[in-house]
C-alpha cells in the first residue's frame, strides 16, 4: 500500500479549514484511505518545518497518489467542487515520436503528451516527481512494465525518435551528472547507485538499449533507467514533454492519463493536454493521450442488492456524484461514465463499492441473512483432535512447530539420505531455516527440547500436524500428510514409556496392540534397522486391517549422533506415525 | 531478650584509640547475644507430635478424633499435576471452530500447502503482474517447480483476465499459462475457497458456508509479529441474498461471540473482492480501534469463471489466528507462540481459551495499558 506525504496546512486549507487532525482521520476512514501520521503530533517540528500528513492509499487508487488528485477527489466527496472534465487540445500538427523496429527487441511501446504553459513551484515540482516515482513503482511494477520520462520541451527539438541501439553507440550526460557516458559505462556507474541499481536488470542483458532522441540526435532518456541532464525539468520549465515507455499497452495508457489529468491543473488552460503522435514501424499511428471514456451500464436493483440499501435511481446518481462518477438514468438502467482517473474500475461491482462508500459503510442497515446451512468438521481434523486430546491427557504437552526447515534438519542431522523423491524444495528462501517443507515432525520436536534446556526432565512433548510429500500423481505434484509425533526426553531413554503412549493412542482409535498379526484390526512393531535410531532399538509401526498391512511410521531410541547433531545431551525415545489410515 | 556484654575490665572510651587499635589489628570486634528463657502457658515435659496429614491408619484406629493437626500454610503452592497440555494457539483455534460450527459452517479440506499460482492467484482474478506474485512476497518452489495440470476451466480464467466478460472489461494483458502453472506455498487459504466454490458450482444452486483455519506462507521480512508462516482464519458465505449489509450483520454476530461487540468497517482494496471492507473493533481497555481482519464480496470475474451462476453472491472474510491469540494470552513475540523457541512453561501454565471472556491485555483497565 503506497503512502503519500502531503502538506497539512495546504490540504486543510483546500478543504475549507473545517477539519482538525482527528476529524480528518475520520474522513479518511470513511473514504477508504488511512491517515497514518501527522508529523506535528509527534514531538516538535523544526524551525520552519511544515507539518506533513502521511496517508496510506489503496494500491488500486492511482488517482489519489498526489496532492492534486487527493484534494480533487475529497473536494468532490465533500461537495465543495464539481467533477472535472479533461480535454485533449485540438492540434493540427502534433509533435511526433517515430518508433524504430529494433525497439520490439527490448521495450516495444511508447506514448507521449505535452503539458503546455505549466506553472511549477517547489511543492508542485516535488509532487510531480513523487507521482512519477509512485506510478513507476506500483503501476509500472518497479519500472519493468512502465517507466516515465519527463523533459523540458524548450530544450529539445521535435520530431522525436524512439530507437534501440547498441550500448556503445549511445552517449549522453545522465541527469544530475557531468560526465558523458556510453551504455556500458552507465551500467557500471549506476551499479553503485542505490536507487537506479534495482532497475539495471530490466535491459542489462539486451543487446540493444532503448533510447529517446530529439531531432538533433540529442539523447533525452535511456528508459527505464535515467533521463539525460540536457532536457531536465526545472522550476522555470514552461512546457513539459512526457514520454512513457512500456511493455504493456493498458498500463502505459493508465500511467499517462493519471499523470496528465493530475498535473494539467497547473496549465494555463487547466485540464487540457496537448497530444503527441506515435508512429510505429508498420506505419500505424496513434495519438495520445487517449481520452476516450468508457461507460458501465448497471441497475439500481443490482447496486442496491450488493450494498443492501434501497435507493431510487436519482438518489444513486446523486450518491455516485460524490465519488466523482458521472451517472445518468436511461430507462431502467443507470449508465456510469468511467472517469479517466479511475482505471481500477472494470465493471458494475466497482460502482457498487463507490456507492457503498458514498452512502457510508457504517450506515448500511444490518440485516441478518437466515439461510440455514449445516456445520461440519473436516474428518481429518476431527481425527486429529481425538489423537491430540489423548496424548495431552496421557501427560504429554503439545507444541506447534514450523513447517519450513533446513534441509539438513530433515535429512543429514537425522542420518537420513535425500533420494530426491520426498521433500518439496523452495526456490527463493531468504534464510536457511526455510529451505524445504518438512516431511517429518521430529526435527521440530528435537529443536523444541534443545530450546528448553532449563525445563526439568522428563520432557514429554507431541505434535499432530501436516508434513508435505512430493506426489507426482497429484495436480500440484505434492500433498500434505497428517502426522503424529511424540517424544520422551529424560536421564534414561525408556523405550517402554514412549511405547506406552503409542499403545494408548492406538487404543483410543480402537486398535488393539499385539493381537494376531495377520488378522483383525491391530497394530504391531517390526524390528527394523533405521539409521536415525540406536541399532537394535528401532521398529516400524505396522497397522493390520483385515489382512491389509500398512506401515504407519517408526518408533525407537534416537541415535546418539542425531542427539549430538541437534545439540542435545539427554537420551530421547520417540515415535512418528501417519494417522491418515485411521480416517 | 538481648543482653549486653559486660564492660571490659579496663575500659577504652576514646573512639580514636579503638579505631587505631583496630587498624593495627591489635583488637577484634565481637558481638555476643544472650537469651533468657522462661516457661510459657503450654509448657510440658512430654513430646506431643502434631499430625501433618490425615492417614488411612488414623481412620482405622479412630485416632483422628484426638489428633492435633499442624497449622496449614495456605499461601504455599500445590504440587503440579503430571498431566499434559494443549497448545494455546490451538486452543484459540478450537474456540473459532466452535463459533463456525454454531453458525452453520462446513470445514474446508486445506491439507495442501503447495498450490499452483493458478488457484492461488489467477482463479481469484489476481493479475499476473500483481506485486503479491513477486519473489519478495511469495515462496515459489524449485522442486517440484510447476503444476502437472490446470483445471479444465483455465481458459475461462485466461479470457476474463485478457478480455473480460461477465460484464467486466478485464485487465487487458497477455495471460501466460506457464506463469499460472508455477507452484507456490499458498499465500492464503482463499486458494482453497475458490476450489470449494468451483465444486459448489457443479451442482444446482444451494446456499453454502465454508471455513478453514490453517497455515499460509509469506516470503516477507520476519519480525516480532511476522513469521514466514502463520495461520489464517477464513469464512466464505455463498448466497443469492448476500449483500454488504448482511455481511456486516453476520460479522457483528460472529465477533460478538468472541466478546467484541463494537465493530466498524472501512473501505479497502483487495484484488479479488469488491466491495471490500476492513473490520475494526473498538477496544475499551486500550481506548483505540484495532484492525481485526479483512472482508468483502468476491468479484464476479472470479465467481463466474469458477462456474457459479449469475446472481450467486459470495462474501468472504479472513483474519490471522496468531494476532488475537497473542492479544488474548499477552504474548508480544510471535516466536514465543509458534515454532520451536516456545517456552514449554508457557504452554503448561496458560489459561484455557474463552474468547467471550476478557483475557490478557484485554482485561486491563482502561488507561493502564
Amino acid at each position: 500500500m503506497p503512502t503519500i506525504h502531503v502538506d497539512k496546512e495546504d490540504l486543510f486549507e483546500y478543504l475549507g479549514n473545517q477539519f482538525n487532525t482527528e476529524e480528518f482521520r475520520e474522513l479518511c476512514f470513511e473514504f477508504g484511505i488511512e491517515l497514518e501520521e501527522d508529523t506535528s503530533e509527534k514531538g516538535e517540528l523544526a524551525e520552519g518545518e511544515r507539518a506533513q500528513l502521511k496517508i496510506d492509499i489503496p494500491a488500486n487508487r492511482y488517482d489519489l497518489l498526489c496532492f492534486e488528485g487527493l484534494t480533487r477527489a475529497l473536494g468532490v466527496f465533500l461537495g465543495r467542487e464539481s467533477i472535472t472534465n479533461y480535454h485533449v487540445a485540438p492540434t493540427s500538427n502534433p509533435h511526433r515520436i517515430t518508433v524504430a523496429k529494433e525497439c520490439s527487441q527490448v521495450r516495444p511501446l511508447i506514448v507521449g503528451a505535452i503539458l503546455r504553459n505549466i506553472k511549477l513551484d517547489a511543492a508542485r515540482y516535488k509532487s510531480f516527481i513523487d507521482l512519477q516515482d509512485k506510478l513507476n513503482q506500483n503501476l509500472g511494477h518497479k519500472r519493468e512494465l512502465v517507466s516515465i520520462g519527463t523533459h523540458d520541451l524548450d530544450t529539445v527539438q521535435g520530431p522525436f525518435t524512439y530507437e534501440a541501439v547498441k550500448p556503445e553507440d549511445l552517449k549522453f550526460v545522465p541527469l544530475e551528472q557531468t560526465e558523458e557516458m556510453d551504455g556500458h559505462r552507465i551500467m557500471e556507474f549506476y551499479e553503485k547507485d542505490k536507487k537506479i541499481k534495482k532497475f539495471l536488470h530490466i535491459i542489462e542483458k539486451s543487446p540493444v538499449y532503448p533510447v529517446v532522441y530529439d531531432a538533433n540526435r540529442t539523447v533525452m532518456s535511456l528508459p527505464p533507467l535515467i533521463n539525460s541532464n540536457h532536457s531536465k525539468i526545472t522550476l522555470d520549465t514552461k512546457n513539459i514533454f512526457i514520454e512513457i515507455t512500456a511493455m504493456d499497452m493498458t498500463k502505459v495508457n493508465m500511467a499517462l492519463n493519471i499523470l496528465v489529468t493530475m498535473f494539467s491543473v497547473h496549465c494555463k488552460e487547466p485540464f487540457t493536454v496537448e497530444p503527441v503522435e506515435v508512429v510505429y514501424p508498420d506505419g500505424k499511428s496513434f495519438v495520445y493521450p487517449d481520452f476516450e471514456t468508457k461507460s458501465i451500464t448497471t441497475t439500481a436493483k443490482y447496486l442496491n442488492g450488493i450494498v443492501g440499501i434501497e435507493k431510487s435511481n436519482s438518489e444513486i446518481v446523486e450518491l455516485l456524484q460524490k465519488m466523482s462518477l458521472e451517472a445518468k438514468v436511461e430507462q431502467d438502467s443507470i449508465v456510469v461514465k468511467l472517469p479517466l482517473t479511475r482505471p481500477d474500475m472494470l465493471q458494475e461491482c466497482d460502482i457498487a463499492e463507490d456507492l457503498a462508500i458514498a452512502f457510508g459503510y457504517n450506515r448500511i442497515p444490518r440485516v441478518q441473512n437466515n439461510e440455514a446451512t449445516v456445520g461440519a468438521p473436516l474428518p481429518i481434523n476431527k481425527l486429529t483432535d481425538i489423537v491430540r486430546r489423548e496424548m495431552a491427557m496421557a501427560g504429554w504437552t503439545e507444541v506447534l512447530t514450523l513447517s519450513l526447515c533446513a534441509h539438513d534438519e530433515n535429512f543429514k542431522f537425522l542420518r537420513r539420505e535425500d533420494k530426491g523423491d520426498e521433500v518439496v524444495v523452495l526456490a527463493n528462501p531468504e534464510t536457511l531455516e526455510n529451505q524445504i517443507c518438512r516431511s517429518l515432525l521430529l526435527p521440530g520436536l528435537l529443536k523444541t527440547v534443545r530450546e528448553n534446556k532449563r525445563y526439568p526432565i522428563p520432557i514429554k512433548v507431541f505434535e499432530v500436524s501436516d508434513v508435505v510429500y512430493k506426489d507426482p500423481t497429484t495436480e500440484r505434484g505434492a500433498r500434505n500428510r497428517r502426522h503424529a509425533c511424540a517424544l520422551y526426553a529424560s536421564d534414561e531413554a525408556r523405550f517402554e514409556i514412549i511405547q506406552g503412549l503409542l499403545d494408548t493412542v492406538m487404543e483410543s482409535l480402537g486398535v488393539a496392540p499385539y493381537c494376531n498379526k495377520q488378522q483383525g484390526h491391530a497394530y504391531y512393531l517390526v524390528e527394523a534397522d533405521l539409521p536415525m535410531y540406536l541399532p537394535g532399538r528401532s521398529a516400524k509401526v505396522m497397522l493390520s486391517d483385515n489382512g491389509n498391512t500398512v506401515e504407519l511410521g517408526t518408533i525407537g531410541i534416537i541415535h546418539p549422533e542425531v542427539l549430538f547433531n541437534f545439540e542435545l545431551k539427554v537420551p530421547i525415545s520417540s515415535f512418528e506415525i501417519n494417522i491418515e489410515p485411521f480416517l | 531478650m538481648v543482653g549486653e556484654f559486660p564492660p571490659l575490665s579496663s575500659q577504652v572510651n576514646n573512639k580514636d584509640t579503638i579505631k587505631d587499635l583496630k587498624r593495627r589489628k591489635l583488637i577484634k570486634v565481637n558481638k555476643l547475644l544472650s537469651y533468657a528463657v522462661s516457661k510459657g502457658a503450654n509448657f510440658s515435659t512430654t513430646l506431643k507430635k502434631q499430625a501433618t496429614d490425615l492417614t488411612m491408619e488414623m481412620l482405622q484406629s479412630g485416632s483422628w478424633k484426638t489428633e492435633e493437626f499442624k497449622k496449614f500454610n495456605f499461601d504455599s503452592l500445590g504440587i503440579n499435576p503430571s498431566g499434559g497440555h494443549l497448545h494455546p494457539l490451538l486452543k484459540v483455534r478450537e474456540e473459532f471452530r466452535q463459533v463456525f460450527f454454531e453458525t452453520g459452517f462446513e470445514e474446508m479440506p486445506t491439507s495442501n500447502f503447495v498450490e499452483s499460482s493458478f488457484w492461488n492467484f489467477d482463479a481469484l482474478f489476481v493479475p499476473q503482474q500483481h506485486s503479491a506474485r513477486d519473489l519478495q512476497d511469495t515462496f515459489f518452489l524449485k522442486d517440484p517447480e510447476v503444476a502437472n495440470s490446470l483445471p479444465d476451466f483455465w481458459e475461462r480464467v485466461k479470457n476474463v483476465h485478457e478480455n473480460g466478460g461477465y460484464g467486466s472489461i478485464g485487465y487487458r494483458y497477455s495471460w501466460s499459462k506457464e506463469e499460472a502453472k508455477k507452484l507456490v506455498l499458498r499465500t492464503h487459504t482463499t486458494a482453497i475457497s475458490s476450489q470449494m466454490l468451483n465444486k459448489l458450482a457443479q451442482s444446482p444452486y444451494r446456499p453454502a458456508k465454508y471455513f478453514s483455519i490453517d497455515r499460509v506462507y509469506r516470503n516477507e521480512a520476519v519480525d516480532a509479529t511476522h513469521l514466514a508462516e502463520f495461520h489464517q482464519v477464513e469464512g466464505v458465505i455463498a448466497d443469492k441474498n448476500m449483500s454488504l449489509g448482511s455481511l456486516i450483520a453476520f460479522l457483528d454476530m460472529f465477533f460478538k461471540k468472541m466478546g467484541m461487540s463494537n465493530l466498524r468497517f472501512k473501505p479497502t482494496y483487495n484484488p479479488y473482492t469488491e466491495p471490500s471492507m476492513e473490520i475494526f473493533s473498538y477496544h475499551e481497555g486500550l481506548g483505540k480501534w484495532l484492525e481485526l481482519g479483512n472482508s468483502g464480496m468476491f468479484r464476479p470475474e472470479m465467481l463466474r469463471s469458477l462456474g457459479l451462476e449469475d446472481g450467486v453472491q459470495v462474501a468472504g472474510f479472513g483474519l490471522s489466528l496468531e494476532r488475537p491469540t497473542m492479544f488474548k494470552y499477552d504474548i508480544s513475540n510471535i516466536r514465543e507462540l509458534l515454532g520451536h523457541k516456545v517456552d514449554l512453561n508457557m504452554i503448561a501454565t496458560n489459561p484455557a481459551c474463552r474468547l467471550d471472556k476478557k483475557m490478557g491485555r484485554e482485561a486491563l483497565q482502561k488507561g493502564s495499558a
